[in-house]
């Protein structure tokens, strides 16, 4: 029974990846933003492209793939096709995995774009690669669930992308992505340690620097674990009020 | 309650903050007839279709379809009926046939079988041509077949379509009706919504009158024609045709109820040719010319305008037809 959801929430994946990778808001968001960012920060400070990368890799997949699954779940509401999944025999849960794994491959697979970039372009050296790519795994399937949570809420894609960027803008500056978290006043390294990116940039710098981090590079990635069962069960309960509650 | 149909519900009820959408309903729809919805746009056609299907949880009131109670056990009643939404929401960015593909998938039928099955659903609704079309590209017409086509992948005894011939043209609606007619010889049960009384009347083995959310009648369209024998129909053509001309004829002994269809000002009651004289003489008195008077017999829009007091006009007005990219 687990298998055969399984299976499903792959097909229901792949089919939105293969259904819109395209879309310009994706292209836009998803991908040339962190691009953009890479390449400023470069032309900025070339020397320095080593110790912002890592915050740039976890901001590539915050970007990507919460995009990806703002624009399947509200594109899907707006022309009822989110709908079609409804009418089918599966559980409400296997959808948001299925949309939740569409949009975490999309954001893991920008993820290693940004890295190889960093690494090829740049030289950079990885020093853990089994933490770097567990936590590039689990970054890509928070922000994924992240979302989602923001989609299902909304009724326009517009509406998911300004809600999205609400959280997003304010995590690249409290999370320790160009600058330590513990280098901040109190009160925003407070702010910035309830938030996962926070945990993302840690595992992911110390996976790729040999930094000491803010804490064990496991525990972030524990910590990681921990926001993406939440995001995805605040994100079920909320899909499930709002479809039953649509006439 | 039959307890032997194929669809039972139980006082079905559905609120909306303050709009009680549906209230109460009970019936039953029995093996392999289709049964239609029939009421105006608002009257609760669609909520109950989706307490039917498990997209939305009764207030009050229990399904079962397919001896699944559809609450307890949504997927296993998924899992037994297809389902055609209004609108027609399959994946703009998929060919005809990876759609159909895709819901073979979402219905767990065997790797094998998907690629077969698409193929034998786009010959069986004449579309195999353009199997490798993107549906956006797709004609109304075609992108509804298609939506059907869609439901019926895992050979449901149960399909429930929602106005299937809503916003079609009447080439396409005739060559739809045709595919309903032919699901039934195969032993599908079909529940229909509709506003259009002669579509209900064309297709339908038995007919419930929906308004306000609640259920007027139930049963065959010959029984609810038959109801209504005894009411003379006058139609007359008039000009000019004010809309107060309606109470003014009402108040004529031996009319009961004045409506206007089509332009035409039709007249319902026990003894109308009794009431001619007087019919007549209000007209003269407007100033109101009459060019034709004819007598009808009894429709099922008669039936429906006696029974539920709705002007059949109502029904003649089309919700919009959702375009999202899907049409």
């Amino acid at each position: 029974m687990m298998g055969k959801e399984m299976k499903i929430a792959y097909y229901i994946a792949r089919k939105d990846l293969k259904a819109y990778y395209l879309k310009p808001p994706l292209i836009s968001w998803g991908i040339m933003l962190p691009i953009v960012f890479i390449l400023a920060f470069y032309l900025r400070n070339p020397k320095g492209i080593a110790e912002i990368g890592p915050g740039l890799i976890g901001m590539t997949v915050l970007f990507s793939a919460t995009s990806m699954a703002a624009i399947v779940i509200s594109f899907e509401k707006r022309i009822d096709a989110l709908e079609r999944l409804l009418m089918a025999p599966i559980h409400l849960r296997t959808i948001l995995v299925g949309k939740g794994l569409g949009a975490a491959i999309f954001g893991f697979a920008m993820g290693m774009i940004a890295l190889l970039l960093i690494i090829v372009v740049f030289g950079l050296h990885v020093s853990h690669p089994f933490s770097l790519f567990v936590s590039l795994l689990l970054s890509s399937l928070t922000f994924a669930f992240m979302g989602i949570l923001v989609s299902v809420g909304v009724k326009e894609i517009f509406e998911a992308m300004t809600l999205s960027n609400f959280f997003r803008f304010p995590m690249i500056f409290l999370c320790g992505v160009f600058s330590p978290i513990v280098t901040m006043p109190l009160v925003l390294q407070i702010i910035g340690f309830c938030l996962p990116l926070t945990y993302s940039v840690d595992a992911l710098r110390q996976s790729l620097l040999s930094h000491e981090g803010v804490i064990h590079r496991w525990l972030d990635i524990a910590v990681l674990a921990g926001f993406c069962l939440m995001l995805f069960e605040i994100a079920l309960v909320i899909f499930r009020k709002r479809t039953q509650e649509s006439s | 309650m039959d307890v032997a149909g194929i669809i039972q519900a139980q006082d079905l009820s559905k609120r909306f903050g303050d709009i009680q959408a549906v209230d109460q309903l009970s019936f039953s729809v029995q093996d392999g007839e289709i049964f239609g919805f029939l009421g105006p746009n608002g009257a609760g056609k669609t909520t109950t279709i989706r307490m039917l299907v498990g997209l939305l949880r009764p207030d009050p009131g229990t399904a079962v379809v397919n001896g699944y109670n559809v609450l307890h056990e949504p997927v296993r009643a998924k899992e037994s009926v297809g389902v055609v939404p209004e609108s027609s929401n399959l994946y703009g960015e998929l060919s005809a046939l990876e759609n159909l593909i895709y819901m073979c998938q979402l219905y767990g039928l065997p790797k094998k079988d998907w690629r077969k099955r698409g193929e034998e659903l786009l010959e069986e609704f004449n579309l195999l041509d353009r199997k490798d079309s993107k549906f956006q590209g797709f004609s109304r017409g075609m992108k509804r077949r298609l939506t059907i086509a869609a439901a019926l992948v895992h050979r449901p005894r149960v399909l429930f379509l929602d106005e299937p011939t809503t916003g079609l043209d009447v080439m396409s609606a005739r060559g739809l009706r045709g595919v309903i007619r032919n699901l039934k010889m195969k032993g599908v049960t079909v529940f229909l919504t509709t506003h259009l009384i002669q579509e209900a009347e064309d297709l339908c083995d038995r007919v419930a009158i929906i308004v306000k959310g609640k259920i007027r009648v139930t049963d065959t369209p010959e029984a609810l024609k038959e109801s209504v024998k005894e009411t003379e129909v006058l139609e007359l053509k008039v000009h000019p045709l004010p809309p107060s001309l309606l109470q003014d004829m009402e108040v004529i002994q031996g009319v009961e109820k004045a409506t206007i269809i089509e332009d035409k000002l039709r007249l319902y009651g026990q003894s109308l040719h009794g009431s001619v004289g007087a019919i007549t003489n209000q007209m003269d008195a407007k100033g109101i010319k009459i060019s034709s008077v004819n007598t009808l017999v009894p429709t099922l829009e008669d039936a429906f305008v006696k029974l539920t007091g709705v002007d059949a006009e109502v029904m003649r007005v089309d919700k919009p037809v959702k375009m999202g990219g899907q049409g």
